[in-house]
């Protein structure tokens, strides 16, 4: 009879480790595997987590290692939270916020609605229609800039053509004001396909036999659609809001490499901010309270998410 | 006579875990952090924006708290 797997590695265990394993519990074996992961966990994110609160509260200089360290108590926290300057960066940060989950729910809504329906080529459009959000975001920042190039980009042509006025007049990552909307435009094409993906799966997870009922008891489509449609795509379309939200509440690569914050702070969100404080300016106290600020908005935020996500899972 | 009238510590424990539930309160702690995030990015008042980060803080662990309570 041949041997098996656990058997050989049974056999194969020096005499010593068997005999120390033998006598471990249950439990006392289980933790064993699972240690090391927590230990990575506590390495990798709950230490600088908590050496990060810890610099909040210092004026601590990460290019100035030897200077004394001083406890500022919630300094760091009152001039953040007091300063214009940041609150600005938080407002450009809410229209970012704001616009790219208001075109992308919408967009994304009606793309999942029209391709829901079955169509010759359905599989082919779906796919073409993904592509954007498989791209790295480095590929999308420096394609959307030649694109917004004023003189040999295709938007401001296409503008010109619309509109009249000449292709060369005005930038879009320049300063005129456009800057803004800009990089709302490459997120939301980027990004409104995953909240396509999500609504489909919502659309697709109704049955059809309540749409069957409703045709029975002669409610028009608008009415169909307003009372079975949204009710029951809304917990998916919240996931998907709360998802884009968080991620574009974080957004860094695409606008650095877009527009790099500006013109001028046109375009500076949090992030790039952050950045800014603790890596050009070396404040890594201030910048320390900023990234903890930041942190408790995303982790509140994500606390919805998990719940809006367990309501989905109910269903 | 005088009578004493008592909660019977099985009602007083029932009552206590029918407020106690997970639902409103998360509920509760869900919008407390949605202000907060409100509080942070709107144009409008200085004052807002100072105190949200107090608020978001005070949603988030009253979240996890809560959380833990009995459905």
């Amino acid at each position: 009879m041949s041997e098996s797997a656990i058997d050989r590695v049974a056999a194969a265990t020096p005499a010593g480790i068997a005999r120390r394993v033998r006598g471990l519990s249950d439990r006392a074996i289980a933790w064993l595997f699972v240690a090391p992961a927590i230990f990575l966990l506590l390495a990798v994110n709950i230490f600088p987590l908590i050496w990060t609160i810890r610099l909040s509260f210092t004026n601590y200089a990460a290019n100035r290692p030897n200077r004394a360290v001083e406890w500022v108590g919630l300094r760091n926290y009152q001039r953040i939270l007091t300063d214009a300057d940041t609150w600005a960066n938080m407002q450009t940060t809410a229209h970012f916020l704001v616009w790219t989950l208001f075109f992308q729910v919408l967009i994304g809504f009606t793309l999942a609605w029209l391709i829901n329906r079955k169509f010759r080529g359905n599989d082919l459009v779906t796919t073409l229609i993904v592509m954007p959000m498989m791209l790295s975001p480095a590929v999308v920042g420096n394609f959307w800039t030649f694109l917004y190039q004023p003189q040999i980009g295709l938007i401001n042509y296409a503008v010109e053509f619309v509109t009249g006025i000449p292709a060369s007049s005005f930038s879009m990552l320049g300063p005129g004001g456009w800057a803004r909307w800009a990089i709302v435009i490459v997120d939301t094409w980027m990004w409104t396909p995953f909240v396509m993906l999500i609504c489909l799966a919502g659309l697709r997870s109704i049955p059809d036999y309540i749409y069957e009922a409703a045709e029975i008891d002669r409610a028009s489509k608008w009415r169909q659609f307003w009372t079975i449609t949204i009710p029951m795509v809304l917990p998916f379309l919240m996931l998907a809001v709360l998802f884009r939200g968080i991620e574009n509440f974080k957004m860094f690569d695409l606008v650095v490499l877009l527009t790099g914050g500006g013109p001028g702070d046109e375009t500076l969100l949090a992030s790039i901010d952050l950045k800014r404080e603790a890596f050009e300016k070396w404040r890594t106290g201030h910048s320390s309270a900023y990234a903890i600020i930041l942190f408790v908005t995303v982790f509140g935020l994500a606390s919805i998410y998990v719940k809006a996500l367990n309501k989905v899972k109910e269903r | 006579m005088t009578s004493v009238t008592t909660t019977p510590p099985v009602a007083e424990s029932r009552q206590k875990r029918r407020v106690l539930r997970r639902g409103p309160w998360e509920m509760a702690a869900s919008v407390t952090i949605g202000l907060g995030v409100a509080m942070l990015m709107q144009p409008f008042f200085l004052w807002a924006f100072s105190w949200s980060f107090v608020v978001t803080l005070a949603g988030t662990v009253m979240f996890i708290i809560v959380s833990h309570f009995p459905e």
